[in-house]
């Protein structure tokens, strides 16, 4: 058995479906069905996340392998097993997952008034599809999880979202799926060398360095559209904007992670050659997506868009570390990938609180909301600062390993790469100062309250990972510290030999 | 002589007659009465057919293997739900005659019999005994043009087919000498004996059979039948009949004419690929739900053609797990667009069912997951069936033909999401009528196996592989 003592992978991934379920007993008046559907899901949000606290307790910083393994037979005539397990990298977004989820529930408290209980619903699944994915240690099981987040994000996206909605959610599914069919048969062709579906098995299965290329771009397909990265990113400020808030927290937060940690998973450790090939290529795409978004960014006129804008940027620079396959750049794209999931969440939360008063996410119908919302103020404050970057907060620590480990590689990818940086601040401060500074003219925003009880509630944990990650980024990087460096390795050896069997054969 | 081995056909078939000759002397309405006892014998049937003994009876004409066994199960579960579909739509639309589930009883003894055929002329009878009842079935509402027209145009390209059927046999046995299975593959098994007549007539055989599960190009009557026979006969005919015309297809091209693959091969690929991607860009612009599942099933076909194409075990065993896949989702579907009923009107438009997720939230549920399932995205049955149909190609290095799959299954997701959209997120329609309890009862247990069937899916697997390895045995 595991460190945990009990099967805390499969409970993690599973209890959701079970606050499903008492959802779906509870009958009677709408209001009354809305109230306990509300409370039932963040019950068992919570319980879960707390649990998942298990995680971050009992979890062996020192051991690179995987932890809290279990495996039962699936399908043991194809050599398919239900295998779960988490090292360094995959632990952080189980907890990533879980901790946003109860925030996206408290979220949507009020925002959310139709339909409660379906959505409601949505959320709990999606947080079985999130959890599952990042703990899947079977490549079809990860598969299942990995499609099967399109199933309630499309209607999360479709019913509750805003105008577009139905062009957001279809281009949102299309594009995903499109992706993901070619990794499966990526998938198919390594389970009929390897004879087994098994992550840990396929990472030490050497693939030819041919077969490794259509293999990358296999993956390449689904993944890069997850990330998003330029150019096929497009169904991103689509999908976040017309998605409820706690869509796009979800969306920003989590999602967006499963691209580059499908990089980490597969495309890195199971296919070094091509790894190395490609990255040339993928430095360009992330070094134009950096540098092209941050300046779309900065054109936009909806709050929603730009944040959404500046992910696909950050995102870039996550794309960047991953392949410079040294533990600085891995470490930062994964530190990265961790602030922005909490940083991005809270601005697209932020961008919620103004949202649900005013109904608009024009930037030009505001301005001067210092005067009436310090509070407000503050917390969004807090959080474009983490966003550009600025050391003590979470955005810093990620940047700077990512600038540093591309540094080794070229010095011009860490100067394009670092002009993200700039253009961040110029379009987070800009965006800052049109909302909250200047005088506050506009008669409609004269009685706008401040923070709710709720909204601050949400709001604290994660000014306090915030601080957190910034001024103490080693009590996270010390998770993934020996995984990525085994990874690092790994990847070394794996090219050292490859070179080595090239000269044999030459 | 062991003629215990054809037991259950022989116990259906007096059942079948039974159940007739008891309408026929009743004065009162019987269709009720009839279709329960038509249940019945099915599954009795069944239960023969799991009890029963196997081999090779009747002078070579009939193979009882577990191969068949498979096959008649599925075939008898889906003519139960078929049956079942049919209970309310038949009181409603003035249906009400015995003859239907007898008809529906006497397709199966068809079916079974194609399942079980090991020689050309068996294969022909049960072809026949299918498509015959079924023809009668299609143009079953006497009073409505598009029955009457839907039955004239299967009868008349479906004779075509069996035309062609017909004279690939002619010349499959006048150039081997032969029309028993395992006689054919014993002779063919030497490359010297195949002539260019052989592979012609193998050729005409591939077409007939193409007909009966209407792949492209011989697909022409599928939206046409489909959208104009009653809905529970197209629920029929879209499940039990195209099992046991996909199961003798694969029969056909495995045992006799195994060792003829690369003659073959080709044959398949392209009208796998054909299938595949006319079943998805063609289902995009219907209006009609009915019309839609005609190509959608089309596009089924191609994807289990995938499994054949790759002519080993692993592509059989692919086939068959996709074909049980492939009736529960189906048989769910069509109970929903059975309950598609409005003020006492049938109505059969994508956009009626607008708004459905608020109307009747159950019947949306189950529709979404027959939708997905049918996309092919995990968890519902319909992935487990892609995956090991793929496995099957994959493993054979067909490479082109799982992309072009890949591919027209991302075409084909847009309009069955595309479902999903008008149901969740368009503005609602009227209600529709309350669902009767026996659709309820078929659309709850296909949608629980299709959501439930990626937890156990070994014990299918198992059969599934089983079966696959008695024709390569």
């Amino acid at each position: 058995m595991n460190a945990a003592g009990f099967p805390i992978l499969t409970l993690l991934t599973f209890l959701p479906l079970v606050g499903v379920a008492i959802i779906l007993t509870v009958r009677g008046e709408d209001a009354i069905v809305a109230s306990n559907a509300r409370w039932t899901a963040l019950w068992t949000s919570l319980v879960i996340f707390a649990l998942s606290l298990v995680l971050w307790a009992k979890f062996d910083q020192a051991d690179p392998g995987f932890q809290f393994v279990e495996s039962a037979n699936w399908l043991p005539q194809v050599g398919l097993t239900y295998k779960m397990g988490v090292d360094g990298i995959s632990v952080l977004f189980v907890l990533l997952a879980t901790a946003l989820t109860p925030i996206c529930i408290l979220a949507s408290w009020e925002s959310i008034s139709t339909r409660v209980r379906e959505y409601m619903i949505a959320f709990l699944v999606l947080e079985t599809m999130m959890v599952g994915m990042f703990a899947a240690l079977d490549f079809l099981v990860f598969y299942m999880f990995f499609e099967g987040v399109l199933i309630p994000m499309y209607l999360i996206i479709g019913i509750w979202g805003g105008p577009r909605r139905v062009y957001a959610a279809l281009k949102f599914f299309l594009y995903t799926l499109a992706g993901s069919l070619l990794m499966l048969l990526a998938l198919l062709a390594m389970w009929n060398q390897a004879g087994s579906t098994d992550i840990t098995v396929l990472m030490h299965t050497l693939f030819s360095p041919r077969m490794q290329m259509w293999l990358f771009v296999a993956f390449f397909a689904s993944f890069a559209v997850k990330v998003p990265m330029w150019p096929v990113h497009t169904w991103l400020p689509d999908a976040h904007v017309e998605a409820p808030t706690a869509g796009s927290v979800i969306l920003a937060g989590v999602l967006l992670k499963m691209g580059a940690y499908g990089f980490l998973r597969f495309s890195v450790p199971m296919l070094p050659d091509a790894s190395a090939y490609f990255a040339p290529y993928i430095y360009t795409l992330s070094v134009v997506a950096v540098i092209y978004t941050s300046l779309v960014a900065l054109a936009q006129t909806d709050m929603k868009k730009l944040i959404a804008y500046s992910s696909v940027a950050h995102m870039g620079v996550v794309t960047i570390g991953i392949f410079t396959f040294n533990a600085q750049g891995i470490s930062g794209a994964l530190f990265q990938m961790l602030s922005h999931g909490v940083v991005a969440g809270a601005l697209f939360l932020c961008v919620g609180v103004i949202y649900d008063r005013m109904h608009t996410r024009e930037i030009a119908r505001y301005g001067g909301l210092a005067d009436r919302m310090p509070a407000y103020a503050l917390t969004f404050m807090i959080f474009t600062m983490a966003s550009v970057g600025l050391p003590g907060t979470a955005g810093f620590a990620g940047e700077f390993l990512v600038l540093i480990g591309s540094f080794k590689v070229n010095i011009w990818l860490a100067f394009l790469g670092g002009m993200g940086m700039i253009l961040g601040a110029v379009y987070m401060l800009y965006l800052y100062r049109r909302i909250i500074f200047g005088t506050l003219v506009k008669a409609d925003l004269k009685g706008i309250l401040d923070l709710s009880p709720r909204e601050i509630a949400i709001f604290v944990p994660l000014v306090i990972v915030t601080i957190w990650m910034g001024v103490y980024p080693s009590s996270f990087t010390q998770f993934f510290d020996a995984s990525v460096g085994a990874m690092v390795d790994h990847h070394q050896a794996a090219l050292a030999s490859t070179t080595k069997l090239a000269g044999v054969i030459r | 002589m062991n003629w215990t081995i054809a037991i259950p056909e022989i116990a259906l078939s007096v059942m079948g007659m039974g159940i007739l000759i008891f309408g026929v002397l009743q004065k009162r309405n019987t269709f009720h009465m009839c279709s329960m006892l038509t249940v019945g014998a099915l599954v009795v049937t069944m239960a023969l057919v799991l009890g029963g003994a196997g081999g090779l009876g009747y002078s070579g004409l009939f193979l009882a293997d577990s191969y068949a066994v498979f096959v008649k199960l599925l075939v008898l579960a889906a003519s139960i739900l078929g049956v079942v579909v049919s209970l309310d739509y038949n009181e409603h639309e003035n249906l009400r005659r015995f003859e239907f589930p007898v008809l529906m009883l006497f397709a199966t003894v068809g079916m079974m019999i194609m399942a079980s055929a090991s020689n050309m002329m068996s294969l022909y009878m049960g072809v026949e005994l299918q498509s015959l009842a079924i023809y009668v079935l299609a143009a079953s509402a006497r009073d409505d043009l598009r029955s009457s027209e839907a039955g004239l145009k299967y009868f008349v390209l479906g004779a075509l087919a069996s035309g062609l059927l017909l004279y690939g046999i002619s010349l499959v046995y006048g150039f081997s000498g032969s029309m028993a299975f395992d006689h054919l593959a014993f002779v063919l098994s030497d490359p010297s004996r195949v002539s260019a007549g052989l592979v012609v007539g193998i050729v005409f055989v591939v077409a007939g059979l193409a007909f009966k599960i209407s792949a492209v190009p011989f697909h022409m009557w599928t939206p046409d039948v489909y959208e104009g026979a009653p809905t529970p006969v197209t629920a029929f005919m879209a499940t039990a009949p195209k099992v046991a015309a996909v199961a003798l297809f694969v029969r056909v091209m495995i045992s006799p004419f195994g060792h003829l693959l690369a003659q073959w091969q080709q044959l398949v690929v392209l009208i796998s690929i054909a299938s595949m991607v006319l079943g998805a860009l063609a289902a995009i612009g219907q209006g009609n739900i009915k019309r839609l599942m005609a190509y959608s099933s089309i596009g089924h076909m191609g994807y289990i053609l995938v499994g054949l194409a790759a002519g080993t075990e692993l592509g059989v065993r692919g086939v068959l797990i996709y074909l049980v896949t492939y009736v529960f989702t189906n048989a769910g579907m069509f109970a929903c667009i059975v309950a598609m009923r409005r003020r006492g009107r049938a109505v059969e438009r994508i956009a009626d069912l607008g708004g459905l997720g608020k109307t009747d939230p159950g019947m949306a549920a189950a529709l979404t997951i027959f939708l997905f399932s049918m996309a092919g995205i995990p968890p519902f049955a319909g992935f487990i069936g892609k995956y090991f149909v793929f496995v099957a190609a994959v493993n054979t290095g067909l490479w082109t033909l799982a992309v072009i799959g890949m591919v027209a299954s991302a075409i084909s997701a847009f309009y069955y999401i595309r479902i999903i959209k008008v149901m969740y997120f368009d503005a609602p329609e009227a209600a529709f009528d309350l669902r009767p309890s026996s659709l309820s009862v078929v659309a709850g247990a296909g949608a629980l196996f299709t959501t439930a069937f990626f937890i156990f899916p070994a014990p299918v697997v198992a059969a599934a592989a089983a079966a696959a390895k008695v024709l390569f045995g």
